[in-house]
């Protein structure tokens, strides 16, 4: 009866008890979008690493992960690493940021050699590159982009022919001849590169190999196994990601509190007379309080189920629009989470009204007019 | 009458279900004390049909609800089915109020957004029981609201949301019905409708009423009649 009660007036007031929700949602989708765009970025990420095929990664000494560069290696490198036991292929990629475009880096490899290793692109449209200007995209730059074969591309100054457009998942959205991208950012006397992609004849020797090559090139190289390397696209591995995830999570807290206080303060004051009825009906304080903590449970509730839809739409228009410069995951491990958020700025919202109305004088409220 | 009985199983105390002895209330308004009750002596019978009139500001409201547990008295001794209020903590004077009292207001005071039969339904509620009481369905026939159980109180009339209140006030079989100046709001037809009933109740039920009434028309409808002036009770 106390549920149809809390029912009963969440209805009677349902644009307030709409709105209220929508606040609490739009904070739910905040929270599930931020960490959906989180995890599917680096899950791209990792992605277009395993798409390599590789079973080594070898960096600059002492390069962090994340951090971009143009060409910091020999490529002389590539070759000596060809040249050890038990390597297969070496391939060597360089990266080179472009601009207004904040995580997707202009590829330069030697493609006939990177196809052998990764096993060729899943051509969409097109075929691999004939002229040194060809340029591969993938499938969501094409589509963020519109771009189609044969199209001409405008990218470090340069213009490229769109010579085929690939499935996702393998080293990069945009792939051109490495020799085209060394000159154009002047890493081609003498020839460098960002990194090296290895393959070795024996993946389970893979542990030994990255300790005899962290052996061998020490001050020069560092090797890293492709498991190694994609274990750390995780959230976690993150400190600045997860910084920013508790800050938004506090905020969603923050306005939960708020929206859920100011509805269940409005609330209170509006329906003072009918806690002095429920008073003089035998109502103890702690059912009034109960009464406003269940409607508040309800406010979080539907807030949350507003706001994995939202999510829903969230990710649809990022996939839609810029499923290049982002890429967003449904993140259904998180909707306890977020609803737990919910719950507790809810909560915290109704404590204060709900105290105050349990507190109230019966006659004094049945006077209220 | 065997309902009339049921309800007078309920005492072992003699036969006055109320008992006020010098009764004394001050309400503190700022640093103003107003002696609202000034020394009420009350006794009422079980089964009996008490008026209480009186001038506006007289201290018949603040004596409903001291009786009713709204509101503890500032001195003197209420003795309710033999029970000293002034030994009970707050958390027995709120079940008492479940239990033993049924209060019906001038203003009806129905939930609003709940419908006629759920205003009845939650007042069981809150005293933990569940089905109707035996009687009742003759109650709600008496009351002639039995087709308007679904009905939200604002598609009532007056009259029917009065009534309404009645049969919550009556759900928890009471001991005693305070019902300060039920006919207030309504016309006159409707005010006698409500007072036939109340007589009714009391004579086929047994059941106590006290009831508070501006209207000597109204008081005329009960055994007795006290008056109340100046925060105490000054003929009957
Ligand atoms: N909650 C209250 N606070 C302060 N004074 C009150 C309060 N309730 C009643 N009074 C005062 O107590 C006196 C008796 O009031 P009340 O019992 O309501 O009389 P009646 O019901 O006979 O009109 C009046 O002077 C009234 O102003
Ligand atoms: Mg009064």
């Amino acid at each position: 009866m106390i549920n149809k009660l809390v029912l009963e007036n969440l209805k009677d007031r349902w644009v307030r008890t709409l709105l209220s929700a929508l606040v609490v949602g739009v904070q739910v989708m905040s929270i599930l979008t931020l960490i959906g765009l989180s995890r599917g970025m680096l899950q791209e990420s990792a992605a277009h690493a395993k798409g390599t095929a590789a079973d080594i990664f070898l960096k600059p000494d002492s390069q962090g992960t994340f951090s971009f560069s143009t060409g910091q290696l020999s490529e002389k490198f590539v070759d000596f690493l060809a040249k050890q036991p038990h390597v297969k292929q070496a391939v060597g990629v360089l990266m080179s940021p472009i601009q207004g475009e904040l995580i997707t880096p202009m590829n330069g490899v030697d493609i006939p050699r990177f196809e052998k290793m990764s096993g060729g692109f899943r051509y969409l449209a097109g075929g691999p590159p004939q002229a040194p200007d060809d340029l591969i995209v993938d499938e969501y730059y094409a589509r963020q982009h519109k771009l189609h074969v044969g199209q001409i591309v405008k990218l470090l100054n340069h213009n490229w022919r769109v010579c085929a457009v690939v499935q996702g998942g393998v080293l990069g959205r945009l792939i051109v001849q490495l020799s085209t991208l060394q000159r154009l950012t002047a890493n081609a006397a003498p020839p460098r590169v960002s990194e090296i992609l290895v393959k070795l004849d024996n993946p389970a020797l893979t542990d030994q190999e990255v300790a005899h090559f962290n052996q061998l090139l020490r001050g020069n190289l560092q090797a890293v196994s492709m498991e190694a390397f994609v274990s750390q696209f995780s959230v976690n591995n993150i400190p600045q990601l997860r910084a920013f995830i508790y800050v938004i999570t506090v905020i969603a807290v923050i306005v939960g509190f708020l929206v859920v206080f100011l509805s269940m303060y409005t609330a209170v004051i509006e329906r003072t007379r009918e806690i002095g009825i429920l008073k003089a009906l035998g109502a103890k304080p702690l059912t009034i309080l109960d009464i406003l903590v269940r409607e508040a449970v309800v406010l979080a509730l539907v807030g949350c189920i507003l706001g994995i839809a939202f999510s829903f739409g969230t990710k649809a228009l990022i996939m839609t629009f810029m499923p290049a410069s982002l890429h967003a995951v449904n993140v259904p491990d998180w909707w306890p989470i977020a609803g737990a958020i919910a719950l507790a700025g809810a909560l915290l919202g109704a404590t204060y009204p709900g105290l105050k109305a349990a507190r109230q004088d019966a006659i004094e409220a049945l006077a209220y007019e | 009458m065997s309902e009339a009985s049921a309800v007078g199983e309920r005492s072992q105390t003699g036969l006055d279900i109320i008992r006020v002895r010098g009764l004394e209330k001050v309400y503190h308004v700022g640093d103003v004390d107003v002696p609202a009750l000034r020394g009420v002596d009350l006794d009422v019978r079980r089964g009996e049909f008490l008026a209480v009139i009186g001038p506006s500001g007289s201290g018949k409201s603040t004596l409903f609800h001291i009786l009713g547990g709204l509101a503890p008295p500032t001195a003197g001794h209420v003795y309710l089915d033999g029970v000293d209020l002034r030994g009970l903590k707050e958390s027995e004077r709120t079940e008492m109020r479940q239990k033993k009292v049924g209060f019906v207001f001038q203003k009806y005071n129905l939930l609003p957004t709940l419908t006629a039969r759920d205003n009845i339904v939650i007042a069981q509620s809150l005293a933990g029981t569940s089905d109707w009481p035996p009687g009742f369905d003759s109650i709600l026939t008496l009351l002639g609201i039995k087709h308007r159980l679904d009905h939200k109180p604002r598609a009532l009339s007056g009259g029917e949301q009065q009534r309404v209140a009645i049969a919550r006030a009556l759900v928890n079989e009471p001991a005693i019905l305070l019902a300060d100046e039920p006919t207030g709001n309504l016309d006159t037809a409707n005010s006698n409708a409500v007072l036939d009933i109340l007589r009714d109740l009391n004579h086929r039920v047994g059941q106590t009423i006290l009831m508070i009434t501006h209207n000597p028309e109204a008081a005329a409808f009960a055994d007795r009649t006290v008056t109340m002036r100046d925060g105490r009770i000054v003929g009957s």
